[in-house]
């Protein structure tokens, strides 16, 4: 007798486990920044942006980090949500929307959706290619300036930055060269190149990639992050 | 038996009746002391103030000895302390404050003060001044942290209605924070004694300090807020013009010049022999101290004691199994310059980069501003009477190193044939907490007394929130930013002959690298780094995240500083050579210092948190979070 209360009480334990959660949220929210089509890479952990789901009480935005390729992604419910980039994250301005002719966003989401965001970056870095030998990681890349009207900026510096992980940058690079803005002749194919020190324990890689730092914004633009054998 | 009934029936009802008394029902309570009760009697209301005295909020302080360690000061050898050396960045969120239930109980003290009529006309005037200095660095403290704030001078009352939206105050503009703290300063300067010998609760002199402080902070605020245009906010929430910077440095000049008039305090110069020492006992000697204007007091045996002795004494001589968890790093102890004004890194190699020999670790650190070993436990040096036992290992002819990896560990050393002590009592042994890790052991504040290192009898040793010297490099910096180069070298002249230094600074010498170096070195560990590379906007460019070697120009302000050094003593174990037991140094990087510190933009301002926003929805975010 007493066995089966107990096999009834733990049923109805798992019963009523059912009865008062909520489903996880379901719906992938995914995309890149992009310019043109082309996406921009920023630093890890240092770029968001938000969302927002107007109609409840309390306010509170979600953040939603952009990866180093440019890339994120956001399991969310369904809703219908407004996304902000705000003005000092990333080293681009939005774009005004064509809806809501502001920086907002709108987005619905019914189910999973991939949603790349065009902006207006302040440079790009075009063609940036990466060789390794000889202890040395070289790499030869172009600059092109995108916003020229009054709010364009200057460039503080470009650097070259080479570390064990594919987590490349000012944070985690094992070496680096830097070149001044001012110091900078040219936007066409400049040239860089750092030595690789040495790593314990031994690989025979390292990740690369190149940073243009506007001045006057915090967060640097990325070129992709390449491996080099050396 | 019916008789019975009504005889007890009537007892009942007599006794029912008895009780109906208007009085028994309004009995003063003994367990609680009630508002009419306190404000007639001056020594209940002190209890209140010193209430609200003990909340004074504070960052950096000796009861939170970790807080060093935040930035590139020192080094925390305590195994639980070891990610703020892991960690790249700085939270957001970090250091924020937002304590408006301390507020509230202030803005009803003066409501009650005021309102009191059984107090004495003196008493109450230092009550009211009182409070309302504790409210202003209540609100000083806020700028500080989160930039300009709902300035609220009224206790504020919920009337039931279901609609708050009348006590939801917008933040104020920094700068009208700071002029709330100024103005505030000005109007109860007056009704506070002038008595320097009260030194745990508001004075003239500290009025006069605090104003000084606040000023100078938000002139600098103004000033090299231009080159942080992304640190503002379009409401002035956050970011001051920098037409205001002069105006500011005007009034900081004017205060402290005010206080340094009143000839009330003075630096502190009882061992003028021993300059060091000196400046040691500045921080630990209660008695007749000239130079302190503001302290949190500790008293043994009260119940009021602090730890930091106990917290922070070498291993080596140490009353109890611990100490040694704070570990100044090679970037502040190479700060200190050399006594004929100039700066140099260590020369404990020569040119060609080969080890040079020394008889004694002290050495090394010989000719050096006074302050360093005043600030700094140095290898070779002495703490409650005994030399503390700072060294690595024995260094062989061919290189190698014969450590332990305990606390005067015991080898066997090649020739030999008996164990023999092969490293420090204090180490450093590399990842051993209460070791000195970087090679250094803090001095600053730590209380000679016998017993002081005691858990049983802790120490009561105060901690000084303003002192003259930093009234008089607050001067220095506010004559130099208004151009007064001559009289900002007097200033910095009678801080550094305390300091040793005999070849006075001429108005040529004074550039603004100074300025930040002389406070760096005067002020360490008194919680001011933080505020000050705030308010320089110089935190983002020496914790800038790079990962770069120790600077061979601890001079300038701006050189990059993320990573803690250390600088490990060794003795040579070469018999038969001239070396044999002499000492040499090497430059060492703790293996749990992993990452470099960066401070972002973000940073500057922390985080008002999205419960405070969200209640509140005229708090505006501040920028770059």
């Amino acid at each position: 007798m007493k066995k089966y209360l107990f096999l009834l009480l733990i049923g109805s334990l798992v019963t009523s486990c059912k009865l008062d959660n909520y489903d996880p949220p379901a719906s992938e929210l995914k995309g890149r920044i992009v310019y043109k089509g082309e996406p921009i890479g920023v630093e890890y952990n240092n770029v968001t942006f938000e969302l927002w789901e107007p109609g409840w009480g309390k306010k509170g935005s979600i953040n939603v980090n952009v990866d180093q390729d440019g890339s994120y992604a956001t399991q969310l419910f369904d809703g219908n949500y407004k996304l902000i980039i705000p003005s000092y994250q990333g080293p681009f301005k939005s774009i005004p929307n064509a809806e809501t002719k502001s920086d907002t966003i709108p987005v619905q989401l019914r189910g999973s959706r991939t949603m790349d965001i065009e902006v207006l970056p302040y440079y790009m870095i075009r063609n940036a290619t990466f060789t390794g030998g000889e202890k040395k990681v070289s790499t030869q890349f172009s600059i092109e300036k995108i916003i020229t009207d009054a709010s364009a900026k200057n460039i503080e510096e470009v650097a070259l930055y080479i570390s064990k992980t594919s987590f490349v940058d000012v944070r985690t690079n094992i070496a680096s060269q830097v070149i001044k803005g001012a110091d900078l002749k040219t936007m066409n194919r400049i040239q860089m190149q750092v030595t690789v020190p040495t790593i314990t324990p031994a690989q025979n890689f390292v990740f690369a990639r190149v940073k243009l730092k506007v001045s006057g914004v915090e967060d640097p633009i990325f070129s992709a992050i390449q491996k080099v054998t050396y | 038996m019916k008789k019975i009934h009504y005889v007890s029936f009537l007892v009942l009802m007599w006794v029912g009746w008895s009780c109906n008394d208007q009085k028994f029902l309004d009995k003063d309570p003994t367990n609680i002391l009630t508002n009419d009760k306190v404000w007639q009697s001056p020594n209940l209301v002190l209890t209140v103030l010193v209430d609200l005295y003990d909340r004074y909020p504070e960052v950096q302080s000796t009861e939170k000895w970790v807080e060093y360690a935040n930035f590139d000061e020192a080094f925390a050898s305590s195994a639980g302390e070891y990610y703020r050396h892991k960690n790249q960045e700085y939270n957001y969120d970090w250091w924020n404050y937002w304590d408006y239930g301390y507020l509230r109980e202030m803005n009803l003290f003066i409501q009650k003060c005021t309102a009191a009529t059984q107090l004495d006309e003196a008493s109450k005037k230092r009550f009211l001044a009182e409070a309302r200095y504790l409210r202003a660095s209540f609100y000083f403290e806020e700028v500080k942290r989160m930039g300009g704030v709902p300035l609220i001078l009224e206790p504020l009352q919920y009337d039931f209605s279901g609609d708050p939206t009348y006590l939801q105050y917008a933040r104020s503009k920094e700068s009208e924070i700071y002029d709330f703290v100024i103005s505030e300063m000005e109007a109860i300067k007056n009704d506070l004694p002038s008595d320097p010998n009260i030194k745990s609760r508001a004075t003239k002199g500290l009025a006069l300090a605090t104003e000084a402080r606040a000023a100078l902070y938000a002139g600098s605020i103004a000033k090299y807020g231009v080159n942080t245009p992304q640190v503002a906010l379009p409401g002035g929430e956050v970011g001051i013009e920098a037409s205001k910077a002069t105006a500011y440095f005007q009034q900081s000049l004017k205060a402290s010049e005010e206080l340094i008039a009143l000839g009330q305090y003075a630096l502190y110069l009882k061992k003028p022999t021993d300059l060091s020492d000196n400046f040691a006992s500045l921080f630990t000697d209660k008695s007749n101290n000239a130079e302190a204007i503001f302290v949190k007091d500790f008293k043994l045996k009260s119940g009021k004691t602090t730890d930091w002795t106990i917290i922070n004494q070498p291993r080596s001589v140490a009353e109890e199994q611990q100490g040694g968890r704070l570990n100044p790093s090679l970037n502040l102890v190479q700060s200190f310059e050399k006594l004929d004004n100039t700066f140099a890194t260590y020369g404990y190699t020569d040119a060609s980069g080969a080890n040079r020999y020394f008889s004694n670790p002290l050495e090394l650190f010989a000719g050096r501003d006074a302050r360093l070993a005043g600030t700094v436990i140095l290898p070779g040096s002495q703490f409650k009477g005994k030399t503390v036992d700072i060294w690595a290992g024995y260094l062989l002819t061919n290189n190698t190193v014969i450590s332990g990896d305990n606390f005067g560990a015991r080898k066997v050393l090649p020739g030999k044939t008996i164990e023999e002590q092969v490293v420090g009592f204090d180490g450093p042994i590399d990842g051993l907490e209460f070791s000195a890790q970087t090679g250094f052991y803090v001095r600053k504040y730590q209380d000679p007394t016998v017993g002081s290192g005691q858990l049983g009898t802790r120490s009561e040793v105060w901690w000084i929130r303003y002192r003259y010297a930093e009234v008089i490099l607050n001067a220095a910096e506010a004559a130099f930013e208004l151009g007064q180069n001559a009289k900002a070298a007097g200033y910095l002249n009678q801080v550094r002959k305390r300091a040793g230094f005999t070849k006075d600074l001429v108005s040529a010498d004074i550039t603004f690298d100074r300025i930040v170096h002389e406070r760096k070195v005067e002020l360490a560990f008194e919680n001011h780094i933080l505020w000050d590379m705030k308010r320089w906007r110089l935190a983002h460019v020496v914790w800038n995240g790079n990962a770069t070697e120790l600077t061979t120009q601890p001079g300038v302000a701006t050189e990059t500083s993320t990573r803690i050094f250390g600088l490990w003593p060794y003795k040579v174990y070469a018999p038969g050579t001239e070396q044999n037991g002499k000492w040499i140094f090497r430059k060492i990087i703790p293996s749990n210092v992993t990452n470099p510190h960066r401070f972002r933009l973000g940073n500057y301002y922390s985080l008002i948190s999205e419960e405070i926003r969200s209640n509140n929805p005229k708090i505006v975010k501040n920028p770059n979070q």
